[in-house]
């Protein structure tokens, strides 16, 4: 009875004859209404939420494909998960052509809002955030798009996440656009991933800004043809809170952008300041690992056109201090470990990144030798230039 | 009410033929039954008396339920047959049941009944119908949206537990249950099934009750757990294919993890063997990997399977209380690697 009172079934004249529109309410059985609201929707349904609080005891899941949840607005319709008893996630998505707007998600368990093997899934105007600021016990990703195809996430805000803000995981032809990202260990983080496009996004007060990174022994590796372009990452200083074993817990305080172990790169008229290690870092993967299908080389990065303030005044990786001191005080805006091959591989020529602004090579030559061998030397900017196409997400990408 | 005449002599025909029979077409119906005793898998309303063709059966190794007590059955319709498939799934023809009840044993031996799990093969795929037993375990209603049921459990040792028992939704039951995006069966693997339940081999059984063909001689056997003549590998591995496996597969729910906990997947990082955490965050738990060997302690695997906190623990779904026995398995085969 408490179920029907709270949804009221409504036709949107708009919409196909069939789709509707379930409003919820926040009230004192939210878990049971927002989930069978959730699961009983039909495809072309919209699923509005009312504004106010809703308190979740577990996470919420939608395996039903083109639906909309749309809130009140990130400020208004809030799903707090303060008393989740379980679940990994606050939001669990799991079906195609889904679109998620309006609404926030405040101290999930674990991770925020997860879309698994999902195609067109476009996440906008959302806010998630752990409300007691960066601690190591808040859940790893705000935003998060895995195994999936033609991903948008845009016009978002994500703060304090364990790992990274908004993380697209395992995933091809992605846009992540115009979103806020602070106090996150990654702000925003592009992993084992082909063409995506990261733009108009601000960074700041994360411990590094903007990563791109390929990591072993999963489904999807070779992440190539990221354009990384047009972002503000400015003030990244929060140390870093990730708890050891994650690969983010190894980035340094103070990073701009970062591309690890990944193929054809462009960081290209981005605003890079503040950030005390370094504007722009390219390395290799440095852990050991077993997977003959692997390459940890960054190959093909190309870096132009940014605009640079003040960074790399006080490199927070191991040596850092002495490396700045040698190079007369800081580095310059983009750092290099001058990894040119791995294992007995011959040298890759396209190792060594092209950067129109000056840079360093740590000359560590071969993926894997200790910062300590470090044999640093200024390389001479070249000309480098846009060589990659645009993400075209297809003309039928949920938009808000 | 010629055709309402009609039905009830039909029925009353039925009744004095031959005994009542599972109501397939309730089974086959879009919407699932608002009780459990609609479908007819029980002669009494209490489910303890299986039908013509619901047949029990039990697991060498099972899944660990916050200690709760299970009952098993598989319903094949006449003239139908499932089919041995290899060593895993059982290929179990359209129309079949699993059922699963989950309670705790009372002093007079009797399931104490919490809730039944449906597994529904029908035309267009599997269907996973939750249903949770009223107090006095008269009868079962439907839950889609799944429930928190106070339950009084024990632990591993037997003391008397408070339970915020979790009724899984619909969604969650293809959180463990999904391969690629399709809802199937996890327990009745032919190599878990091929052991002695209640005095007979299941296989045995099922074919025997004409349920079952084509079990060949000596079909492979998942090893019982529990079952110190095994290999500490051979048990560990059953207890992880079982415990973590139905997500931590390659076309599991648990995919882009890279760690795969089946008992197919060959020893090395796959398993967990020097693997660093990719999705894990505070799950890590400080750790660097997966499993180091000789090291539990330093492995993340314990420290996941340790934690009752959301977020951190594994499974995810199914628990909230650790399973000290299965602990204590991984942990031993952990530090007896080199």
């Amino acid at each position: 009875m408490m179920r029907k009172a709270l949804l009221a079934f409504l036709l949107v004249s708009a919409s196909p004859a069939w789709a509707r529109t379930i409003v919820v309410a926040p009230g004192d059985n939210d878990q049971e209404v927002l989930q069978t609201a959730l699961i009983e929707a039909q495809p072309g349904d919209v699923i509005e939420l009312g504004s106010g609080t809703f308190r979740l005891t577990n996470g919420l899941s939608l395996d039903v494909d083109n639906v909309t949840v749309r809130g009140a607005g990130p400020a208004a319709s809030v799903l707090s998960f303060k008393g989740q008893t379980g679940a990994g996630e606050g939001l669990l998505v799991t079906s195609d052509r889904v679109l998620l707007t309006g609404f926030a998600v405040e101290d999930t368990k674990g991770d925020g809002i997860k879309a698994k093997g999902v195609d067109r899934i476009t996440m906008d105007n959302l806010r998630v955030v752990w409300t007691r600021g960066p601690h190591k016990d808040n859940g790893a990703y705000g935003l998060y798009p895995v195994e999936a195809t033609n991903v948008l996430v845009q016009n978002s805000e994500v703060v304090a996440c364990s790992d990274a803000g908004v993380y697209v995981g395992q995933s091809e032809n992605i846009v992540v656009r115009n979103n806020r990202v602070s106090f996150n260990v990654a702000g925003i983080e592009i992993e084992n991933s082909k063409h995506a496009d990261v733009y108009g996004n601000l960074a700041h007060h994360n411990t590094g800004g903007i990563l791109v990174f390929d990591l072993p022994n999963l489904p999807k590796m070779g992440g190539h043809s990221t354009r990384i372009f047009s972002n503000t990452v400015v003030d990244n200083d929060t140390p870093n809170f990730a708890p050891p074993g994650n690969i983010v817990a190894e980035v340094p305080q103070g990073l701009g952008i970062m591309v690890m172990a990944n193929e054809n790169v462009e960081v290209s008229s981005n605003r890079i300041e503040g950030n005390r290690t370094a504007a722009v870092m390219v390395v290799s993967y440095v852990r050991p690992f077993e997977d003959a299908s692997y390459n940890p080389l960054a190959r093909n990065v190309r870096i132009f056109g940014n605009v640079l303030g003040r960074n790399g005044w006080d490199p927070k990786f191991p040596g850092g201090a002495e490396l700045a001191a040698a190079l007369g005080g800081g580095l310059p805006p983009v750092l290099w470990d001058g990894v040119t091959r791995f294992g007995d591989k011959p040298d890759d020529t396209t190792t060594t990144p092209a950067s129109d602004a000056p840079m360093v090579s740590l000359g560590l030559t071969v993926a894997g030798t200790p910062p300590s061998k470090a044999q640093p030397a200024p390389v001479a900017p070249v000309g480098a230039s846009a060589a990659l196409a645009a993400v075209v997400l297809p003309a039928d990408q949920p938009m808000p | 009410m010629l055709r309402a005449a009609a039905l009830l002599a039909a029925a009353l025909l039925v009744a004095s033929a031959a005994p009542p029979t599972v109501n397939d077409a309730v089974l086959a119906g879009a919407a699932a039954p608002a009780t459990l005793a609609e479908t007819g898998l029980f002669l009494d309303g209490g489910a303890t008396r299986p039908n013509a063709r619901v047949v029990p059966y039990g697991l060498a190794t099972p899944l660990f339920s916050d200690h709760a007590d299970k009952a098993r059955f598989l319903y094949v319709p006449e003239g139908k047959t499932a089919r041995y498939a290899g060593e895993g799934l059982l290929d179990i023809p359209v129309g079949s049941v699993l059922i699963k009840h989950f309670g705790f044993t009372r002093a007079d031996g009797n399931l104490d009944l919490i809730e039944t799990r449906l597994l529904v093969h029908q035309a267009d795929g599997w269907k996973a119908w939750p249903y949770v037993w009223n107090a006095d375990d008269s009868a079962a209603t439907l839950k889609r949206a799944g429930a928190r049921v106070a339950v009084t459990g024990h632990d591993g040792a037997g003391k008397p537990v408070a339970l915020d028992w979790q009724v899984p939704n619909v969604n969650q039951c293809k959180g463990c249950h999904a391969t690629g995006n399709t809802l199937v069966p996890i327990g009745p693997k032919a190599r878990n099934l091929n052991h002695d339940f209640e005095g007979e081999n299941n296989l045995t059984r099922l074919t025997r009750l004409g349920l079952l063909t084509g079990v060949p001689e000596n079909a492979p056997r998942l090893p019982d757990w529990k079952d110190a003549n095994e290999s500490l590998e051979r048990r560990a591995r059953a207890y992880l294919d079982v415990n973590c496996g139905h997500c931590h597969k390659p076309d599991g729910p648990a995919s882009n993890s890279g760690l795969f906990l089946t008992w197919e997947t060959p020893s090395g990082p796959h398993i967990g063997i020097g693997k660093g955490p990719v999705a894990a965050g505070r799950g890590s738990g400080g750790r660097m990997v997966s499993i180091d060997p000789g090291h539990p302690d330093r492995s993340i695997l314990t420290y996941r399977m340790e934690s009752t906190e959301p977020g951190v623990m594994m499974p995810e779904l199914g628990r909230t209380q650790p399973d000290e026995a299965g602990l204590a398995l991984v942990r031993d085969w952990i530090a007896a690697m080199r």
